[in-house]
């Protein structure tokens, strides 16, 4: 079935090449920092982690959106789906596959990552976000490859698959559970010791992904044979709607319960956030930004009748993925660290190689994704001729 | 709770007959030995020893601050790279308002609200920076109660930094070696050359000195301003000891108590 990765069209291939020369460039870019260590970064002693950790904060979200495809058509039969799960398992390998590389990146020693490994250390919450990782990228692979080789067959997938499938599902959920308990389980960063951060970090992922999904559906429409359908993204429209409103109001409880409460050390990383602090205001307007665009995107959502028209919903869906973007990756992440627990304010911003090596893992994800999905479309495309 | 409930109720029994009234019994049951006996079972040294700071601001005097930050940082081979955003410490000062954020308040004395105080790590009984460690890098001995870290295992990935209430934690972005030391003929004048230098990526921090405690010595910070009872340093399992001593007879503040950390450097206000 890899044959299929490696014969295409001309644009094919120059899309390959363009995000290899991409991924190269961050290579190169991590090369340094390899070299002179991660003060070549814009992080401090007062922000220790920055956009590598932001982005991989919301590329576990993005990894979670294939079960949002699983559960309709494994467990409640919407068969409809039945096209596209594929797309979301995909997704999800090349999702859980920056977030790894990410992880990597932002490591200080990264030739010592199987320390993690050779000193299992269970009351670590990020030795648990390593195996639910791990676990969840194996699943996606074996789920995904198989369903797709037996699909090619024409034969139905082995029955050991349908347990593995099941188990994928309360799987996707702890990725994200987990990913929230490094931030929630913290004591004296207020923006992050909050109940509802998992929660949060669901709604907010079960909207940026399937969102993520139905643009990459528009483009694979586009671009091969292979029609994803009409209604499944109406449907995946949905959920994203319900997850986007879910997200928003979770995140105006956060708000209320701050600002309510009146006390300061709550509200202090909100603050600088939304209005700034003691005259450092560099997220203002990317918070801002990311407000507007979640109110744009849920009056294109909810609006009746609007996003039946798919130029819309992508609209929508790219406003949703951009707003989720800059909340849960530079808003949480940064947010968290200003002020620093002596309550000082020290701000980040990235630095270009830091930018480039982010830019390089988004390359690769997309590569990933580009000769996954190849594979994926050709085979319905063979299917669909015959 | 190290006294079992039934001989608690037997021994309130016994006082109530002996003494008269329960309430008395009680008072002298939970003595301030008691309540410690019982309230401290977080954390038990396997040596009765259990290292702990006193921080006693008013007996600095300026230049102090400066003689005992020099001692550790030259002891230790804390680089300076001279920027704020490379910055390594292991002991530093701050005012009151950000030593204990929260505790102030606006009309309060301005002696107090100007002093500065030592901060340094505050080798918690219940480190959250040991909780998230994914390689037990950092970790609290189990003889003494201080929290170590072993460089050559750390991965660097800064949960600790993020976890530590305190910012007591130092993250070495580039390699000290290449610009944090003074450099003569192209090689850099390291401190002490009886302690390691650290390499880039690693996290660093005060260990209160069991390189030093091992040869029978106080910590360096502790020595630098030794006489003037400025910084006192023993253990917290013995009540005979100093710091003990001044604990049970001034009032002392930890930082953030609220957090349940239980800090091991303590501060007597106004002593």
């Amino acid at each position: 079935m890899l044959d299929k990765a490696i014969s295409g069209s001309r644009t094919y291939w120059a899309w390959l090449g363009f995000l290899s020369l991409i991924s190269a460039a961050g290579f190169i870019a991590y090369l340094f920092q390899f070299n002179y260590g991660l003060g070549l970064t814009g992080m401090s002693r007062d922000v220790t982690w920055g956009f590598y950790i932001a982005q991989f904060t919301f590329l576990v979200g993005v990894a979670a959106s294939a079960v949002m495809l699983v559960i309709p058509y494994y467990l409640h039969d919407y068969k409809k789906f039945g096209k596209i799960v594929i797309l979301g398992e995909f997704l999800a390998v090349s999702a859980v596959s920056m977030c790894i590389l990410f992880i990597f990146v932002d490591l200080g020693q990264p030739m010592r990552v199987m320390n993690v490994v050779l000193h299992p250390t269970p009351n670590s919450v990020m030795f648990w976000d390593m195996i639910v990782l791990s676990g969840y990228l194996g699943l996606n692979i074996v789920i995904g490859w198989h369903t797709l080789h037996a699909e090619k067959k024409g034969v139905a997938p082995s029955a050991w698959l349908k347990p593995l499938i099941y188990l994928s599902i309360p799987w996707a959920v702890s990725i994200h559970t987990v990913t929230a308990f490094l931030y929630a389980g913290i004591p004296g960063r207020h923006l992050w010791l909050t109940a509802i951060m998992a929660a949060r970090f669901l709604a907010s992922a079960f909207a940026a992904g399937p969102a993520l999904l139905i643009l990459l559906s528009l483009i694979v429409r586009n671009v091969s044979k292979f029609d994803p359908g009409k209604e499944p993204l109406q449907t995946l429209g949905k959920i994203v709607t319900y997850a986007m409103t879910a997200n928003v109001f979770f995140f105006l409880l956060e708000v209320f319960t701050a600002f309510y409460s009146g006390i300061p050390s709550h509200q202090h990383s909100l603050q600088y956030l939304f209005f700034g602090l003691e005259g450092h205001n560099a997220l203002v307007p990317w918070m801002w930004s990311a407000a507007a665009l979640a109110i744009i995107s849920l009056t294109l959502l909810i609006t009746p009748g609007l996003k039946k028209n798919e130029d819309i919903l992508g609209i929508a869906c790219i406003t949703v993925f951009v707003s989720t973007w800059i909340d849960k990756g530079m808003g949480l992440v940064v947010g968290g660290f200003i002020p620093n627990p002596m309550e000082r304010v020290t701000e980040y911003t990235p630095t270009f190689p830091e930018v480039l090596i982010t830019l390089g893992i988004w390359a690769i994800g997309f590569l990933i994704l580009s000769v996954l999905y190849k594979v994926a479309i050709s085979v319905r495309e063979e299917l669909a001729g015959n | 709770m190290s006294m079992q409930r039934r001989d608690f109720l037997k021994l309130l029994g016994v006082s109530t007959l002996v003494g008269g009234t329960g309430g008395g019994a009680l008072f002298n049951v939970l003595k301030p030995g008691a309540v410690e006996a019982s309230s401290g079972a977080g954390f038990k040294s396997t040596s009765g020893k259990t290292w702990a700071m006193v921080v006693d601001t008013g007996k600095f005097t300026p230049d102090q601050y400066r003689k005992c930050i020099k001692a550790c940082h030259r002891e230790h081979n804390v680089p300076d790279f001279g920027n704020p955003k490379d910055e390594i410490k292991w002991i530093w000062t701050d005012d009151f308002e950000h030593s204990f954020p929260g505790a102030g308040h606006e009309f309060m004395d301005e002696e107090l609200e100007t002093l500065p105080f030592v901060l340094m790590c505050n080798h918690c009984e219940k480190p959250a920076c040991v909780r998230v460690c994914p390689t037990q890098a950092t970790f609290k001995r189990a003889s003494d109660g201080i929290v170590v870290m072993d460089p050559h295992r750390c991965i660097g990935c800064r949960f600790c930094m993020a976890a530590c209430p305190f910012g007591a934690r130092s993250f070495n972005w580039r390699d000290p070696r290449k610009g944090g030391f003074p450099m003569v003929n192209g090689k850099p004048v390291i401190p002490n050359p009886e302690y390691p230098t650290r390499t880039k990526g690693v996290v660093e921090k005060c260990t209160f000195c069991p390189e030093r405690l091992a040869v029978g010595k106080e910590p360096a910070c502790v020595e630098a301003t030794e006489g003037s009872g400025a910084l006192v340093f023993g253990n917290l399992e013995d009540k005979r000891s100093e710091v003990r001593r001044i604990l049970a007879h001034n009032y002392t503040i930890q930082r953030k108590p609220e957090l349940g950390t239980n800090p091991r450097v303590f501060y007597v206000i106004g002593g």
